[in-house]
């Protein structure tokens, strides 16, 4: 299927295909690296302090949060979007560029699908957390059941948003699954230990690389990136909804769908950015990983950054043209002035002020400042749900309601663990699974390669044979 | 073996193969079952497996331990008692304060919620937050379940048995016995007491009140040679003044007086409203309902009532005094005055015989003796006269006083040299308590007799001459206590119970003094049942006035900062401190709960750095936060009495601070200000407990207000914006139906003073939980009904308004939508519902709600050690309603419209076959208000009290323009003022 030619080159450094598999495979074969017990180390610190932030809230009630009776939603809703949009990474990034044909992506869309499954995992824990009755989530599922029967109410966002994240996730995490298939073929034929040959057997499903297999493969994963990109668009619509459909000053607002999604893909971008850069440093990816899917990268977002700046100007010239007295008050005296001021303004600025400096190609080039800009944007992020969250509900339509609110230790310490559950999920990928997809980044070798090397050095080199 | 066929074919088949064994291939493989499994028996192996689990599993179950309930059924069952059908007793509250008459609701034995009486002429159904709230002081885990000797349990034979003894050895040695009490009202109680000193002739009655109306005991005494509290009637003024009087929050009788007083301003039925003239140190509840409030310091009181005195006595032609210049221009309120001659009304607050003889003054010349006061039917639930209580310290100390019982009193906390009560007591040899606690008086007597609770006894009472109300037991005695009037009964050798004793007291005193009925049987069933019996009153002429000497005397003036003292709604002179309902009960002004704090005006904090919450020293000794007031005098530091508790029970010890040692002995009378107070930041804070931290309405229009002159000429007035929005009401779905009925609930905010009897009604009805100081900090309080208080744009001296805000039930409800479970739906009768055991707590209706009416369970506050109120513990338990679920921890609640209430009426209704009657359903909040500021009914039916108010023009719904299409409504504030242009031009032209 990959018959376009491409721009540019995609890897460089002159690679056979066996030099791909051995670099590729280099960190599931080799000695787990000392960094990497460290790093999981703090991760699972990170985890058990939210393990035990869960608990509290479990066995004592969401009264161990910071919540009161104006502002119900709090840092679990800031972090479920957040998380969420983080998790439109892998599937924008790698269904988008698939339908497009963007064939730079082969190098950075097992991580970006991986970073998807782990922050939806992460996500999706937020909205059970936050019930007050956890223990009857169920209630939430569709099902005939003994009660009447009484079903869920249809007109919920709510509930749309279960179907939507459970789907999602579902897509995402197969979409991410049969397109390891042939690597994980690769890594059992290649195996010499009788367990990890089993392992990666197993799970491999008898990929033994047939044409049809290849056929079906390919097939399948068009098939699968197509019926997931509308679940990209309708997983964020659905969280906006969540908003849009109520009648807080602030949240009732048409643009959100589009709004949301727009910010989700941004910040999964950026995601991907701070991700792909700290990969290719430590496991010296540069050659796949080339400043070229960086620049790319940083365009987009440079792109995204001015639908995000636009997005804000509609939100807040809609509520000057209402002329409505609640969304007049949340916009100008809240949020633009206001006890929220200092949010607003961050949001504003990481997201739409500093990723502009990716106009300058001397920045763009710029690895750390790359990296520094792609985190600045999730910082962004964050605040973006906050500003939306909390400036509407501390000060809404009756001022006697008007309540501050800050996060409790327990609300914190549940984002540290899905930070440590995040950071776990990405070590354990990044040691197990090949992060690259090994296979697609041989089926672009060819056509990338430069051009008065591909004389000397051909991928049908005879040590190639081996593979 | 044999083989036996059953036909032809098997006979066939048993010949050819031999055997019947023959199987059908197996559905599934066999591979690995062992010979046993593959014939379908048990190995011994399953059998033991078996065995194991079925033995484990038994006694795993079997160990699990059940509690063990008892229901034991009734063997008789009692003829009144049905179960889940509620009894209403006829019962008087009286605390030796406010005396209200009211309905106890019992059910299945138990009181669980007071009612106000509407057959009582003085209270007229109205109650107070104190009165809903004292049902719970009834299951209060801190009453003494015993006498006590002695600090040691004892038992009542051997208690009489020594107290009986030392009162003879006292009397046969001529020593001096005291009864102290608070003011007692009931006739019999008083003739009890004169038994008692007829059986110990030493014994001396002191009736002290620790918020005392000495000096107008004294004024009228002094004018009208009668030591009485007047008859004020509110309703007939069109003119009020008041000084520093909280009339409807605190003073005298105020249930009374807010009902009187609304009545003439409701403006459901009438054009005209009273006006409202208040001059005061502090912002009472009464001053925000002012139409026209001036702010002095409480040393100017006397100047401002000495420069009326003078315009009007200028003006009627009687001699003028010198004076000194008024702080107050008192000209519209002396011409508004002499305009309605005879139909004024002028209260003063303070405890200066001065103050009250100039407002006698002021009266006498107004000509309202006779007409908005009545002389001759006097107010008899105060009638303490300090200076026979210093008097007693004194003697105390000098050991002149061998025997003290003290009746319904606490002098250890309330009284201002404290330490010196104490003292005394030391010099007393027999000191006796009738406290139902171990308060702080109580600690140091030798004898605790603990009285019973008001709802375990009989008793009556007389607030006014001619007017009795009687009080029942409503339940058997709960703890080992006896009634206080029993216990004197015993000491002074009279047989009997005290109910025999009261009703022979009737028969013999009060039944000869009417002429309605002709036996006694019939008088007291009647009375019992009705709670109240009111003589008939002959018109008497009102006593001649005898003009005192107004010549102001040089008091020395103090430049300094001023101090005063003030009673809250909730909690009174502290007697409540342990009722968790009340300290939990936001303040109808500062909206601060569980805490006393000091005043200030916003001027002098800004003046002296000071913010909200800052700790300050006054005087050196006693530590406050700083709470900011608007409207509050600049001169000025105010502070609630009543905290500050040591020995008042687990819920009252350590909140707040007593401040009853700043009282000041003025000429024998207890004064609650004080003068030069020196004040200083400690540059510490301290929190405080808000349930509303922002105080204006930001220019929105939420409480729509307009002036009597506008009204009266456009009763749109105020209210254009309602039209506007019904007619912008567009919807792409279909207007929801209500066949029968459409329950609404219209709120005249004109009548509502913001007094919070509805509150704490709701909370007693609706099982609503009590959270804590710390969780009403963080914005949590549970209350299904609150009252906003939203002050005007300055905040020197704003205007006031208060909003009761409860679900507002919407016809087009944002937060039915949103819950993903369904559990919020709406009813066929307009009612926005909520099913508590289908709500998994996401809060999103919470979110949703514009009016911010729902409240989450944010932890089990049932059963919970860290709440402990009044639901952590079986007695506290018992006051719950069983009508009305208790909520577990994780789901939203709000106000239901007393679904319980309407579910009873209509059943009730259904049973004698006619519709439910305008008025037949009355929810917690209405029939709580002592202003009639609620009306709830059916919409669909023209004719109702609702209906009517939601045609009034007045009419609005908060929030309307959201279309939510609320089933509340709200009708205009209308204040008799100067017009709001002319307010405003006014304002203007000042800042110019």
């Amino acid at each position: 299927m990959y018959k376009t030619k491409v721009r540019g080159v995609i890897i460089e450094g002159n690679k056979s295909y066996g030099q791909i598999t051995r670099d590729i495979l280099a960190p599931i074969d080799g000695k787990t690296p000392r960094w990497w017990f460290i790093t999981m180390g703090i991760g699972t610190l990170m985890m058990l302090a939210g393990m035990v932030a869960i608990v509290n809230t479990i066995a004592t009630g969401i009264g161990t949060w910071g919540l009161n009776n104006s502002v119900a939603w709090g840092w679990g809703i800031i972090n479920f979007v957040w998380w969420i949009g983080i998790g439109h990474a892998g599937t924008a990034f790698s269904i988008f560029l698939l339908i497009l044909r963007q064939k730079w992506r082969t190098s950075i869309n097992r991580a970006a699908e991986a970073m998807t499954v782990f922050a939806v995992i992460c996500a999706g824990l937020f909205p059970a957390l936050h019930m007050g009755r956890i223990w009857l989530a169920f209630f939430i599922f569709p099902y005939p059941n003994t009660r009447g029967p009484l079903w869920v109410n249809f007109n919920s966002p709510l509930f749309w948003d279960v179907v939507a994240i459970s789907t999602y996730f579902m897509a995402s995490a197969t979409f991410w699954y049969i397109g390891m298939l042939p690597d994980l073929a690769t890594i059992r034929d290649k195996a010499t230990n009788k367990v990890k040959k089993a392992i990666y057997g197993f799970f491999a499903f008898g990929w033994v690389g047939k044409a049809t297999s290849w056929l079906r493969f390919e097939t399948t994963v068009l098939i699968l990136g197509g019926l997931a990109a509308p679940l990209v668009i309708a997983v964020h619509s659905i969280v906006s909804m969540d908003f849009a459909t109520s009648v807080m000053a602030g949240w009732h607002t048409t643009v959100f769908p589009p709004y949301f999604v727009v910010g989700a893909i941004f910040s999964g971008f950026a995601m991907v950015l701070t991700l792909m850069i700290i990969i290719r440093k430590v496991y010296k990816y540069q050659d796949y990983v080339t400043d070229g899917h960086l620049d790319a990268i940083a365009r987009i977002l440079t792109f995204i950054s001015l639908i995000m700046g636009t997005a804000y100007a509609t939100e807040i010239f809609i509520a000057w043209y209402s002329a409505m007295e609640g969304e007049m008050y949340t916009f100008f005296h809240n949020r633009i002035a206001g006890d929220h001021t200092a949010a607003f303004w961050t949001m504003v600025t990481c997201n739409v002020f500093f990723p502009q400096l990716f106009w300058f190609k001397k920045i763009r080039s710029n690895i750390w400042a790359v990296f520094v800009i792609s985190i600045i944007i999730n910082i962004g992020m964050w605040f973006e749900r906050y500003v939306i969250i909390i400036t509407s509900l501390t000060k809404d339509y009756l001022p006697a309601n008007w309540a501050p609110y800050a996060p409790s230790i327990t609300e914190v310490g549940i984002f540290v663990g899905t930070l440590g559950i995040f950071v776990i999920g990405v070590l354990l990928f990044l040691r197990f699974v090949p992060m690259m997809a090994m296979s697609e980044l041989k089926g672009v070798l060819k056509d990338t390669m430069p051009a008065k090397k591909k004389a000397g050095k051909t991928p049908d080199d005879p040590e190639n044979k081996t593979l | 073996m044999k083989k036996y066929w059953k036909s032809l074919e098997e006979h066939q088949e048993i010949k050819n193969k031999g055997t019947l064994d023959k199987k059908a291939e197996p559905e599934f493989s066999i591979d690995g079952l062992s010979q046993e499994e593959v014939k379908g028996k048990a190995s011994r192996r399953d059998f033991l497996k078996m065995l194991g689990f079925t033995i484990g599993y038994a006694s795993l179950a079997s160990s699990c331990e059940m509690p063990v309930r008892k229901a034991i059924p009734f063997l008789n069952k009692p003829e009144e008692v049905t179960p889940g059908e509620a009894n209403y007793y006829a019962s008087t509250y009286f605390d030796g304060k406010d005396y209200c008459s009211v309905l106890v609701k019992v059910r299945e034995g138990r009181p669980i919620k007071i009612e106000g009486n509407t057959l009582s002429p003085i209270t007229q159904g109205g109650t107070s937050a104190r009165v809903q709230a004292s049902v719970l002081n009834l299951y209060d885990t801190t009453r003494l379940q015993n006498p006590f000797e002695n600090a040691n349990e004892s038992d009542w034979d051997s208690i009489d048995g020594k107290i009986k003894k030392q009162l003879q050895e006292i009397s046969s040695a001529n020593g001096k016995i005291v009864l102290l009490s608070s003011s007692i009202i009931s006739p019999t109680t008083k003739k009890l007491i004169g038994e008692f000193q007829d059986k110990y002739p030493a014994t001396e009655w002191i009736t002290y009140d620790a918020i005392s109306a000495s000096a107008m005991l004294e004024a009228n005494e002094q004018s009208f040679g009668k030591a009485v509290i007047p008859d004020y009637k509110f309703q007939n003024a069109n003119v009020i003044v008041s000084f520093n009087a909280d009339f409807l929050g605190t003073w005298l009788s105020p249930i009374e007086y807010a009902k009187a007083y609304a009545r003439k301003r409701n403006l459901e039925d009438s054009k005209e409203m009273s006006k409202h003239y208040q001059v005061e140190s502090y912002m009472s509840l009464t001053g925000s309902n002012a139409d026209n409030r001036y702010k002095i310091r409480p040393s100017q009181e006397q100047e401002v009532l000495m420069a009326l005195y003078n315009e009007l006595a200028a003006a009627t032609g009687v001699q003028t005094y010198e004076l000194i210049a008024s702080p107050v221009d008192v000209e519209p309120i002396a011409k508004d005055l002499l305009k309605n001659k005879g139909k004024t009304l002028v209260v003063c607050g303070s405890n200066s015989l001065k103050s009250q003889l100039i407002v006698n003054s002021i009266n006498h010349l107004l000509g309202n003796y006779g007409q908005t006061i009545d002389m001759n039917n006097p107010l008899q639930t105060i009638q303490g006269m300090d200076k026979r209580m210093y008097d007693l310290v004194d003697r105390m100390n000098r050991g002149e006083i061998a025997g003290l019982i003290t009746y319904n009193t606490n002098p250890a906390y309330t009284y201002p040299e404290a330490d010196k009560f104490v003292q005394g007591l030391q010099k007393v040899s027999l000191k006796i308590s009738l406290a139902d606690i171990e308060d702080e008086t109580a600690r140091h007597m030798q004898f605790i007799c603990p009285d019973n609770n008001y709802l375990e006894s009989w008793n009556d009472a007389e607030p006014k001459p001619g007017h009795y109300s009687l009080g029942q037991p409503t339940i058997q005695k709960l703890f080992n206590t006896r009634q206080a009037q029993e216990s004197l009964m015993k000491w002074a050798g009279i047989e009997g119970d005290y109910y025999l004793y009261m009703k022979d007291h009737w028969e013999s005193d009060i039944f000869p003094k009417q002429d309605q009925y002709s036996t006694f049987e019939k008088f007291w069933v009647q009375s019992l049942h009705d709670g109240v019996f009111a003589l008939r009153q002959d018109e008497a002429a009102q006593p001649k006035f005898n003009k005192p000497d107004l010549k102001p005397d040089n008091q020395p003036k103090g430049n300094g900062i001023e101090l005063l003292l003030y009673e809250t709604v909730a909690m009174g002179e502290g007697r409540n401190a342990n009722n968790p309902w009340l300290q939990e009960l936001p303040d109808p002004i500062s909206k601060v709960t569980w805490d006393n704090y000091a005043n200030v005006s916003p001027k002098y904090a800004e003046e002296n750095d000071l913010k909200n919450e800052d700790l300050i020293s006054i005087q050196k000794d006693l530590i406050l936060p700083v709470l900011i007031q608007p409207g509050h005098d600049d001169h000025t530091v105010s502070i609630p009495l009543g905290y500050g508790r040591t020995s008042g029970g687990r819920v009252a010890d350590g909140i707040g601070k007593n401040v009853f040692g700043f009282i000041r002995n003025i000429a024998g009378n207890m004064a609650y200000s004080g003068n030069n107070i020196e004040i200083k930041a400690t540059g510490e804070k301290y929190p405080l407990a808000l349930t509303q931290s922002h105080h204006t309405m930001e220019g929105r229009p939420i409480v729509r207000e307009t002036t009597l002159k506008h009204w009266q000429q456009d009763p749109d007035s105020g209210n254009e914006l309602h039209d506007k929005v019904e007619k912008q009401h567009v919807s792409l779905y279909n207007t929801p139906s209500f066949p029968n009925f459409h329950w609404g609930l219209a709120i005249n905010l004109n009548s509502c003073i913001g007094c919070g009897a509805c509150e704490i009604a709701c909370q007693a009805e609706n099982n609503v939980a009590v959270i804590g100081k710390e969780e009403v900090r963080k914005r949590r309080i549970m209350h299904w009904i609150r009252i906003d208080r939203y002050y005007s744009e300055d905040s020197d001296n704003p205007e006031v308004f208060h909003q009761p805000v409860m679900c507002q039930q919407c016809d087009n409800a944002p937060c039915e939508n949103v819950c993903p479970v369904a559990a919020t739906p709406h009813s066929n009768e307009g009612l926005n519902m909520m099913a508590y055991n289908r709500c998994i707590g996401t809060r999103y209706c919470m979110n949703n709600c514009p009016y911010r009416v729902r409240r989450f369970n944010w932890f089990e506050y049932a059963n919970n050690a860290k709440f402990p109120y009044n639901m952590d513990n079986g007695l506290g338990k018992m006051v719950l309603n069983p009508d009305v679920t208790v909520r577990s921890r994780g789901v939203v609640e709000k106000c239901s419209f007393c679904s319980q209430r309407i579910q009873d009426k209509k059943l009730k209704a259904k049973k004698e076959g006619r519709m439910v009657k305008d008025g037949d359903i009355k929810v917690a909040c209405e029939q709580a208000c002592p202003t009639e500021a609620i009306v709830f009914g059916n919409l669909n039916d023209k004719k109702s009290r609702v209906s009517k108010a939601f045609a009034n023009p007045r009419n609005y719904h908060l929030l309307e323009e959201l279309h939510t299409l609320p089933s509340v409504g709200y009708l205009t504030k209308v204040r008799n003022k100067k017009s709001i242009d002319a307010e405003v031009k006014h304002e203007s032209g000042k800042h110019e």
